[in-house]
């Protein structure tokens, strides 16, 4: 009789399961992936080497020596010890952050116009104090544009009702209002001192969304060509919210990670994070399974560094608010040995 | 190397570990690192009683950064701006 290992589902359970039924999870998941990407599923190799990591009975897994990847973080300091920048110096000397994010918990550029003098000076007092570099980040979060928190006629409601054209307008002018408030950030925060810039979780409201975020972004790159930018999306799949709207000339809806990234690198984004959503009710190993075969046609074309997004519920990290360590670190573990990521 | 230039991870370790003087093995050993950092002037972790109040930390080691690195830091080039500092300073 074949052993039993535990391992956890995509929602954080612990289950027990055979390394035969691992490998058939990461089968089945690496060939969903690759349907989806339009690309060739993991090697037997690839898939030998996962459920050597899966199948294994120890608490934490690790990369070879050698094979360390720079981690960066998006919003790192969670608020519960100190100020923000007491969370920082945590990140920097305590718990292994190459990069430190520091971010307001409305974690929105809108939010953050209103603030900005207020969370500039904390960037400046935290340039002051810390080694690692550190960036500002938030969301483009087109959604907050639209009524009634914003200006706009709400597209959500406008789509339904069948009138799409009024529903696109809105989304185009929410775009205008977007850029100009991520441009204004940036602006203060440059002059602030900021290493860098965070634009997490974009395409969050759909292709309108994204667009508004590579726009903002070759903008802030014209003006401060040294400013880091790294883009994390919200999804594997772009939605298309609007449907037409395109960035040099590609269609940004259903546009998945390798095209993804290729649209951010010509946006001047230096460090692109694709997201992998999970699902809840398969194994870890299935979701980085799938994770592993949408993000590879990413890593062969990239002329940037890819960070895949590995915080709950992506990129095969189970959603949950306290990820366990045994699935964290096999899915970190398997990320860099299967991708070859440049960092997390 | 990665968030300002760009690199990906092969070329910004090797770059880094050329403008120190080391291996691209050491970058992730603490031990070796610890010296390397110690004698660059490029900051260390303090631990109470193991602090190093006669070295270099936070922003005077990111101007030490800047300079063995060759990158413009953009908090140490505002620092030096604002400071009045000389115009290699903020290069």
């Amino acid at each position: 009789m074949e052993r039993r290992v535990r391992t956890r589902l995509g929602d954080g359970g612990l289950v027990e399961m055979t390394p035969s039924e691992i490998r058939a999870d990461l089968v089945a998941g690496s060939e969903l992936g690759a349907r989806r990407a339009k690309a060739t599923p993991l090697t037997d190799a690839e898939i030998d080497h996962l459920v050597d990591t899966f199948a294994s009975e120890a608490k934490f897994s690790a990369v070879d020596m050698g094979d360390e990847v720079v981690l960066s973080f998006d919003g790192s300091g969670n608020l519960d010890s100190g100020t923000r920048v007491d969370e920082l110096y945590s990140y920097q000397s305590h718990r292994g952050a190459d990069m430190l994010e520091l971010f307001g918990i409305d974690y929105s550029y809108k939010a953050i116009k209103t603030i900005l003098p207020w969370e500039a000076q904390w960037m400046k007092t935290a340039q002051l104090n810390l080694i690692a570099p550190l960036q500002y980040g938030a969301m483009p979060d087109l959604g907050r544009y639209s009524m009634p928190d914003g200006p706009i006629p709400n597209w959500s409601e406008l789509m339904p009702l069948g009138r799409i054209d009024e529903a696109r307008e809105a989304q185009m002018a929410a775009v205008e209002h977007a850029v100009a408030d991520m441009v204004y950030v940036a602006d203060g925060m440059w002059e602030a001192g900021a290493d860098g810039l965070d634009f997490d979780t974009a395409g969050a409201a759909g292709d309108a969304d994204l667009l508004a975020a590579l726009t903002a972004i070759e903008q802030i790159k014209g003006k401060y060509p040294d400013c880091g930018i790294e883009l994390g999306m919200a999804g594997e799949c772009t939605l298309g919210m609007h449907g037409e709207l395109t960035y040099h000339g590609k269609r940004l809806a259903g546009m998945w990670p390798k095209d993804q990234m290729k649209v951010a690198q010509e946006a001047g984004v230096t460090i692109f994070g694709p997201a992998v959503n999970v699902n809840t009710t398969k194994s870890v190993a299935w979701n980085v399974a799938r994770a592993c075969a949408l993000i590879k046609p990413c890593m062969e074309e990239a002329e940037i560094p890819i960070h895949p997004n590995v915080g709950m519920g992506v990129g095969g990290v189970p959603m949950s608010p306290y990820p366990p360590v045994d699935a964290v670190s096999r899915v970190s573990r398997a990320l860099v040995d299967i991708l070859k990521v440049d960092g997390l | 190397m990665q968030m300002t230039r760009g690199m990906r991870l092969k070329e910004a370790k090797s770059y880094v570990a050329g403008k120190l003087g080391v291996s691209v093995a050491d970058l992730a050993d603490p031990i070796a690192m610890h010296d390397v950092r110690r004698d660059l002037g490029l900051g260390r972790i303090p631990v109470q009683e193991l602090t190093y109040p006669t070295h270099a930390g936070a922003m005077e080691a990111k101007f030490r950064i800047a300079e063995v690195l060759d990158v413009r830091i953009n908090s140490v080039a505002r620092f030096a701006t604002h400071a009045g500092l000389g115009a290699r300073a903020r290069a």
